[in-house]
């Protein structure tokens, strides 16, 4: 498929190669379907008679140690391609594997939240506030999992693209990292918005 | 650019079944979404025999029905659900972006093909796991979703197995349209021949690229309802459903404190945006055809453009006039009227400027050109008929009738399918080198147009008359009805001539791929790039990828000998 | 694209943005133990999650050097974005809140 154009070069009148475009537009249509989550919750609250407060429920600690693994996760993922930038392939792998580590510890952290919450006979179907918590942290989860299945791949498999193409192999970590970066960005939202208000 | 003819043979299911292509993936969605709207518009026939003749065995296929061969009701709402999502979703919706858009705009803009190919062919087959899920639900106890396309809770929520399978068959259309609607940007954004600036793109590609925006940013939100409503569907959750809520006489057991009303937020903050990407594209082939037809350049080309930005905005800011019914307040209320006001105006310039696009042209009236001129009026009626349901105080009267039914079928029916017929007769011989039959084209034009105005008609005198949409019996059981009951049968009468006239149809796209009459690369005398490279374009599409030097409608420029004037061709002299 | 030699200044920038971030989860937590009136908490957790996102997207998703068209497109999805938060409040309220049956 070489003969499709700005692949990896930027073409000139838009700046851009066709990934940036590509994944920012996928990342504007996220923020859509986050938006028509976050307009329900907000719906179905202003419509409710009375709203628990989500520290009274959930457990506000974790969710703040969550927080801060993500954001961690972050600044690996974002240090993995600059190392690559630097042709600095050791480290490359080095951080976005500790990218993906965070992740998975992340979800662990999730999983154990859940699993206290069943042990305390709370499910989606509890009450709307549960329903709501379940199904945010759940499509959140999703796109963790969605974001250690790319990352495992471009650290694994994917990664012999630095030896053949390796201005192209950036780009898609750097195109990972938005995707990534993205999924941060939502949980900064849903942690203030579930837990603390 | 670079050598785009590369001769290694592919093997047949990397050609045919797993293309990246775009041209081939545009000739999957094309056979795929043809055969949903043939399955889709049967249902239909079903249903119109049981309106006609209540409780009579349905012929041919009433053994598929039960012993005595009578549709049931609970069978009739199936039908009717799925008529409404095949037609949508799966027919039109993929014929129009994901045919004709995947096929001829990477022509139109001179590029080798759609930005990711390996995106295109999964796109399109989220498409086709998503309608495999549709078929699927037919044969689950209870039969397909019977809650309407809408899929309305609590009803929705508490309905059979088969609407399960309706939300997970959504999500991955929805899939497929995102997926799609991301590739067509890039690819038009990014991929464009050198010298094709913005205001030279055929008015086509414009319709593309706005209907790509509205589904990428109008479909999440729907995907988010359809989540809720699986949530609670298999996790009992209440997002939709209200305390106490009382189901054959009983109280139901739920969590409560959701609702209905949510939904419907919801799903017409995607399904408004979705009526457009059901009208613009259609307005983007019916805009080719007549100014090839009439050898004029566009009447106002500028302000179609212009008008088709500002509708894509609009579009996201009317949907709550699908739900004036819903115990709305008067300030919302007034909102949304007066947004729903506004919209019709880019509707209406761009109706206008292609009526006024005919004046004093000397016009073919070849079948394409038949079909894009009867896009015009009936595209005109579905859209006049829809300012009293615009309007609150109108909508009180009409909401949920026939009326309803009328309006917005003259609009996708005789309007967007028939642009889709005329986008067929006016492409083919681009696709296969190749001319479809003109007498058996005006056969299926002239049929074609008598008999759905005979379906559509009637409907507006039914609802102005208050029948409901969703009656069993067509309104047999109402007195109020009974004076427009005769229309029933008149409508299904001419459903099946419908049917009937869509059989030169077939014959003819079958019988011309292998006996059409040959034509050459350009039979058309058209301006626009698809006509520069062979028919049916290589693999790469185009030897050297070209450059542009005129705007997209160059027809009987003074001073030239020949009336058109290819988009590519260098400046000769001038 | 930038050099690899302004690499270890950017290094520094991310672990400044990553300490910012990291200070404003825990003021946002501690602000949750104090009880403002209703309407001030809401306000408060908000405000600093938008600061706390549009830090991640300033920097880790370098917006700060991006092209007019992404900024476009981000503009308008959030326009869009605000029509149907403030549509769909409008709908909740001007119904009176959604009757409940008890």
């Amino acid at each position: 498929m070489e003969m499709i154009p700005y692949t990896v070069e930027a073409r000139e009148d838009t700046g851009m190669n066709n990934a940036k475009l590509g994944i920012w537009l996928f990342l504007a249509s996220e923020v859509m379907l986050f938006g028509g989550l976050f307009s329900a919750y907000v719906f179905l609250r202003l419509g409710a008679p009375a709203w628990p407060e989500g520290g009274s429920i959930l457990s506000v600690p974790i969710a703040t140690f969550n927080t801060l693994i993500l954001i961690g996760s972050s600044v690996t993922m974002v240090f993995s391609w600059t190392a690559l930038k630097e042709n600095d392939f050791g480290k490359y792998r080095l951080y976005l594997g500790v990218t993906i580590l965070l992740a998975l510890l992340f979800l662990a952290v999730k999983s154990f939240e859940y699993s206290e919450k069943f042990s305390h006979h709370l499910y989606p179907s509890s009450s709307t506030f549960m329903a709501i918590y379940f199904t945010l942290t759940g499509l959140h989860a999703l796109h963790i999992l969605g974001g250690i299945i790319v990352n495992g791949y471009f650290w694994g498999p994917g990664s012999k693209m630095w030896t053949s193409d390796p201005e192209r192999f950036t780009n898609r970590i750097e195109i990972a990292g938005l995707y990534w970066h993205f999924v941060d960005l939502v949980w900064i939202f849903l942690f203030p918005v579930l837990y603390l208000l | 650019m670079t050598e785009s003819n590369n001769h290694h043979e592919l093997v047949f299911w990397r050609k045919y079944i797993f293309s990246q292509d775009h041209k081939m993936i545009g000739l999957q969605y094309g056979i795929t979404a043809l055969s949903f709207m043939l399955f889709g518009f049967s249902l239909m026939l079903v249903m119109r025999w049981q309106l006609a003749y209540p409780e009579t065995p349905v012929p041919l296929i009433g053994w598929l029905l039960g012993d005595d061969g009578i549709l049931l009701p609970e069978v009739y709402n199936s039908l009717g659900a799925m008529h409404g999502t095949i037609m949508v979703f799966l027919g039109i919706v993929p014929l129009a972006v994901g045919a004709a858009g995947n096929y001829i705009v990477p022509l139109q803009i001179g590029a080798p093909d759609m930005a990711f190919p390996k995106l295109n062919m999964a796109s399109y087959w989220a498409y086709f796991i998503g309608g495999v899920i549709m078929i699927v639900s037919f044969f689950v106890p209870g039969g397909a979703a019977n809650s309407g396309w809408t899929s309305y809770p609590p009803l929705s929520v508490i309905a059979t197995t088969g609407q399960t399978l309706w939300l997970f068959g959504m999500i991955a259309l929805i899939t497929s349209s995102l997926l799609g609607a991301i590739n067509f940007i890039v690819t038009i954004v990014q991929l464009r021949a050198p010298g094709l600036t913005w205001m030279r793109l055929p008015f086509f590609v414009w319709t593309q690229l706005i209907t790509a925006f509205l589904l990428l940013l109008a479909f999440p939100p729907l995907e988010a309802a359809g989540v809720l409503q699986l949530m609670d569907r298999l996790a009992a959750t209440s997002f939709f459903m209200p305390s106490g809520l009382v189901v054959s006489g009983q109280i139901l057991e739920a969590s409560g404190g959701g609702s209905p009303i949510l939904w419907q937020h919801l799903f017409w903050f995607l399904a408004h945006p979705e009526v457009y990407v059901l009208i613009l594209p259609a307005m983007g082939i019916v805009a080719e055809v007549i100014a090839n037809n009439t050898r004029k350049p566009l009447w106002g080309l500028k302000p179609m453009i212009y008008s088709t930005i500002f509708l894509g905005f609009m579009s996201f800011t009317v949907w709550a006039h699908h739900m004036y019914m819903t115990g709305m307040g008067t300030t919302i209320s007034a909102f949304f009227q007066t947004t729903t006001m506004i919209i019709s105006i880019p509707s209406v310039v761009i109706l206008s400027a292609l009526f006024i696009s005919l004046w004093g042209g000397s016009i073919r009236f070849n079948t394409p050109m038949l079909f894009a001129l009867g896009f015009l009026p009936m595209f005109g009626i579905g859209g006049l008929t829809g300012l009293p349901l615009g309007l609150a105080a109108a909508d009180i009267h009409l909401h949920d009738t026939y009326y309803v039914i009328g309006h917005f079928h003259y609009v996708v029916a005789p309007g967007t399918i028939f642009a889709l017929f005329a986008g067929i007769y006016y492409w083919f011989p681009k696709v296969t080198g190749r001319r479809m039959n003109e007498t058996l084209g005006k056969i299926h034009f002239w049929g074609s147009i008598i008999a759905i105005n005979g379906i559509f008609f009637p409907m507006f005198i039914q609802g102005l008359a208050g029948v409901s949409r969703r009656m069993w019996d067509g309104g047999a059981g109402y007195a109020h009805a009974q004076d427009v009951l005769w229309g029933n049968e008149v409508m299904s009468i001419a459903a099946g001539m419908l049917m009937l006239f869509q059989i030169p149809f077939v014959i003819n796209i079958i019988r011309s791929i292998k006996h059409g009459e040959k034509v050459d690369d350009n039979p058309w005398q058209a301006t626009t790039l698809e006509w520069t490279t062979p028919s049916p374009p290589p693999h790469g599409n185009f030897a050297a990828l070209p450059t542009v030097y005129r705007g997209p409608y160059e027809y009987s420029v003074p001073g030239r000998d020949k009336d058109f004037w290819p988009q590519s061709d260098p400046e000769e002299g001038a | 694209m930038n050099t690899a030699s302004g690499a270890s200044g950017h290094a520094r920038t991310y672990l400044l943005v990553f300490g910012t971030l990291a200070m404003l989860t825990i003021v946002t937590v501690a602000a949750g133990y104090v009880s403002f009136p209703a309407g001030l908490g809401i306000a408060i957790a908000l405000v600093i999650a938008t600061v706390k996102g549009s830090l991640v997207a300033a920097y880790f998703m370098h917006l700060l050097h991006e092209q007019k068209a992404i900024y476009w497109l981000l503009l308008f999805t959030l326009l869009l974005l605000l029509i149907m938060f403030g549509l769909f409040i409008g709908s909740a309220l001007d119904q009176g809140g959604i009757p409940s049956v008890s």
